[in-house]
């Protein structure tokens, strides 16, 4: 088994077929994490360029972590040296990346389409670890694999995405990705943050949160990007958190078994109270345990390993 | 020098002409279109047959680049695009570095343009000082010097208050205020049409509203003063009803539309296509069709391309940081003639729109073949197949959409001035 495509760059291009050998193959690599010895040799002489052309410390690390546990060689690149700065073209850094032979190109970036734009131009496979407001394919994997844990299925499933829809790559990924495998999506926030023609997916979209939180057997809370994009959409992060945050209040009307998940890093008290966050409903941090395995699943297809069986 | 043009259909919308006749021109001016036959002797020939024989055409709104941005385009390289998608008289707009804000400027563009000796070239001047917004460029000096208008273009006049002195002080000189319509603040951050597609690339949109609230302001400053306002690149259905409106009250306001935003919708943005990155964006299907139903109707009063050269570096990268705009003048006509193949504008109306409708905007004496009247002509064949190849362009740029269409038509002689510039 493979995968259809050569890159990940939007969930949109992965079949279900796809999506279920990236979630059996994380299941089976998620075992190494729990071995007192964590790591295997199935990407050793790899090397996996991580090109973070924009501030990120948990996906970095993850996809770190991932590689390492494979024995691959994970580079971090920020800014090349900032070459940027210099003058230097983003499309020639990654053409001198390209002459150093990766196996994969991890990237992500500020603006949108960019690992788009890059895939095009390079020879080895390209994941988008996060373009803009556009795509974070990766998370929504991970959050599926997390959902699927929980839930034993999908079909059916209906998942609220709350916040700030407008900025959100992980909502958009996730929006593509659960409403094709099968689960009703409703998103909710302020209108100044529910983005144009959204009901193309086939959600369904309220702005009084108070209406989808009954219904829904996933609550998943979006950050708000206080420092940017977010800044003029809403007026005070205290009314905020009173209309569109998720607390110990309104979680009174959610279902018994409801979950909670978040992409991180979590703003206690706006979009979501401590009390929530940690309570028994969270499984935020199971999310980022998942998000190493899946990320193992992802390095291991790509790299042209799908055909071979797993050796450890 | 004697030069007759034969065999060709002649359109003329200045004199509701339209038929097979011979175009006699002496000195530089037409001496007679004639229907009969008459003597042709000691006259150089051109065989028009199979051939439309119009006015030159004009473009009231192209980017020339120089001074400050030779690389993209100079006047040379843009004279030559310009003939050769059959245009005899263009504006350049005033963003150039330095920018076209007082009289030294325009003396240079003008010198250059006359060197150049292809075709009729206007400056626009800047409406503020270096098109910042903030005070008034010298605009009398500059149309001492041969600005026929002023613009900020590629920049909205976001102060109400300049705009409006704007306008007046224009009065004084008799020329219009042509702007670009834009409301920074909503159309921040912005790369495409906001919209469901913008939506499903991830990119940040610039709503229609941006433009339309804009368009509104100026109607209301145009009947304020009572002065002309000229509106580039019309984009949206409710804007272009705007105008209609305005027009009704008898607001003394034009418009043009571009062939792009007549041809192309937000779809062609797909695979973060930068040549589709154009301000204001390409909008939607229904945008289109209500610009084109407002080409018939008399709502839209010429064409312009809105001929904005980049070079390679400046459009391969991603659509955030890619700079706005396309090549128009080499593509015009075969884009525009689509239109009238598909059955959405007579032949007529688009000459019309090319011709005397820029011409009356600006009360240029040319976009006509009367008696008398300068010999700018443009010949071409609305039917000849012809792939749009960019790595044959005249410009130094390249950055068009239209790369590899099939289309039909193609400019055969440009004629300025009664010398043959294209051929």
């Amino acid at each position: 088994m493979s995968l259809s495509v050569r890159h990940l760059l939007s969930v949109k291009d992965l079949t279900k077929k796809d999506v279920d050998l990236i979630l059996k193959t994380a299941e089976n690599l998620q075992e190494i994490s729990k071995r007192p010895v964590k790591k295997v040799p199935a990407l050793r002489g790899k090397t996996i360029p991580l090109c973070f052309f924009e501030p990120s410390t948990r996906t970095r690390a993850s996809f770190e972590i991932a590689a390492k546990r494979l024995s691959a060689d994970p580079i971090q690149i920020s800014s090349f040296g900032n070459s940027l700065s210099k003058g230097e073209s983003l499309l020639d850094t990654v053409k001198n990346l390209e002459a150093m032979d990766p196996d994969v190109l991890v990237i992500r970036h500020p603006h949108s389409g960019m690992p788009h734009l890059m895939a095009k131009e390079v020879s080895c496979p390209v994941i988008n670890a996060g373009d803009g407001i556009n795509e974070h394919p990766t998370q929504a994997l991970l959050d599926l694999m997390t959902i699927l844990q929980v839930k034993k299925k999908i079909q059916g499933l209906h998942v609220a995405i709350i916040g700030d829809i407008l900025n959100s790559r992980v909502a958009r990924s996730n929006i593509i990705l659960l409403t094709k495998m099968g689960a009703k999506v409703h998103v909710a926030g302020p209108a100044s943050m529910i983005p144009a023609g959204v009901e193309q997916y086939g959600v369904q979209v309220v702005n009084d949160i108070r209406e989808v939180i009954p219904k829904a057997d996933v609550i998943m809370m979006l950050r708000i990007q206080r420092e940017r994009e977010s800044a003029s959409l809403f007026p005070s992060l205290r009314e905020y958190a009173r209309f569109f945050g998720l607390n110990k209040n309104n979680m009174k009307e959610a279902k018994k078994d409801v979950v909670i998940m978040h992409p991180g890093p979590v703003n206690r008290g706006v979009e979501i109270a401590p009390e929530v966050a940690d309570g028994p409903h969270s499984i935020i941090l199971d999310q980022v345990t998942n998000g190493v395995a899946v990320r193992m699943a992802l390095l291991y297809l790509m790299c042209g390993e799908g055909e071979r069986k797993i050796k450890y | 020098m004697k030069l007759v043009i034969i065999n060709g259909r002649v359109i003329d919308p200045s004199q509701n002409l339209d038929g097979n006749c011979t175009v006699f021109v002496e000195n530089g001016v037409i001496r007679d279109v004639a229907k009969a036959k008459r003597s042709t002797n000691g006259y150089e020939i051109i065989d028009a047959k199979g051939a439309i024989v119009s006015p030159g055409f004009i473009d009231v709104h192209t980017h020339l680049r120089e001074p400050g941005f030779e690389y993209r385009e100079d006047i040379a390289s843009g004279s030559k695009a310009a003939v050769a998608g059959g245009f005899t008289t263009i504006f350049c707009m005033a963003n150039t570095n330095p920018v076209n804000d007082n009289a030294s400027v325009t003396q240079m563009i003008v010198k250059k343009a006359e060197e150049v000796g292809l075709l009729n070239i206007f400056p626009v001047g800047a409406v503020s000082k270096g098109l910042k917004g903030v005070e008034l460029a010298e605009i009398g000096e500059m149309v001492k010097s041969g600005c026929v208008a002023i613009s900020d273009d590629g920049k909205p006049v976001m102060s109400g208050r300049l705009m409006r002195h704007a306008l007046e002080y224009a009065k004084t000189f008799k020329i219009p205020v042509v702007v670009h319509e834009e409301d920074l603040s909503l159309a921040e951050g912005g790369c495409m049409n906001e919209g469901r597609i913008s939506t499903e690339l991830g990119l940040k949109g610039s709503p229609a509203a941006a433009e339309e609230t804009m368009i509104q302001r100026d109607i209301l400053l145009s009947k304020l003063v009572g002065h002309h306002v000229h509106f580039q690149h019309v984009t949206t259905a409710t804007g272009i009803d705007m105008i209609r409106q305005a027009k009704k009250q008898g607001i003394p306001v034009t418009c043009e539309v571009t062939p792009h935003h007549l041809v192309l919708n937000d779809e062609a943005c797909r695979g973060y296509n930068t040549n589709a990155k154009v301000n204001p964006p390409l909008r939607t299907t229904k945008d289109c069709q209500a610009l084109i139903k407002a080409l018939n109707d008399g709502t839209v009063d010429c064409l312009a391309t809105d001929h904005a050269p980049h070079a390679h570096d400046e459009k391969n990268v991603g659509m955030d940081e890619a700079n706005a705009g396309l090549l128009g003048m080499e593509t015009a006509l075969p884009v525009l003639l689509k239109l009238v193949h598909n059955k959405q504008v007579s032949l007529k109306r688009l000459i019309y729109l090319l011709t005397v409708g820029p011409a009356k905007i600006f009360k240029l004496k040319t976009g006509s073949l009367k008696k008398g009247w300068p010999a700018d002509m443009t010949i071409f064949d609305p039917n000849l197949s012809n792939t749009i190849d960019a790595e044959k362009f005249y410009s130094k740029s390249r950055n068009t959409p239209f790369h590899g269409w099939k289309l039909k038509g193609k400019v055969l002689h440009t004629i300025c001035g009664g010398k043959v510039v294209y051929a």
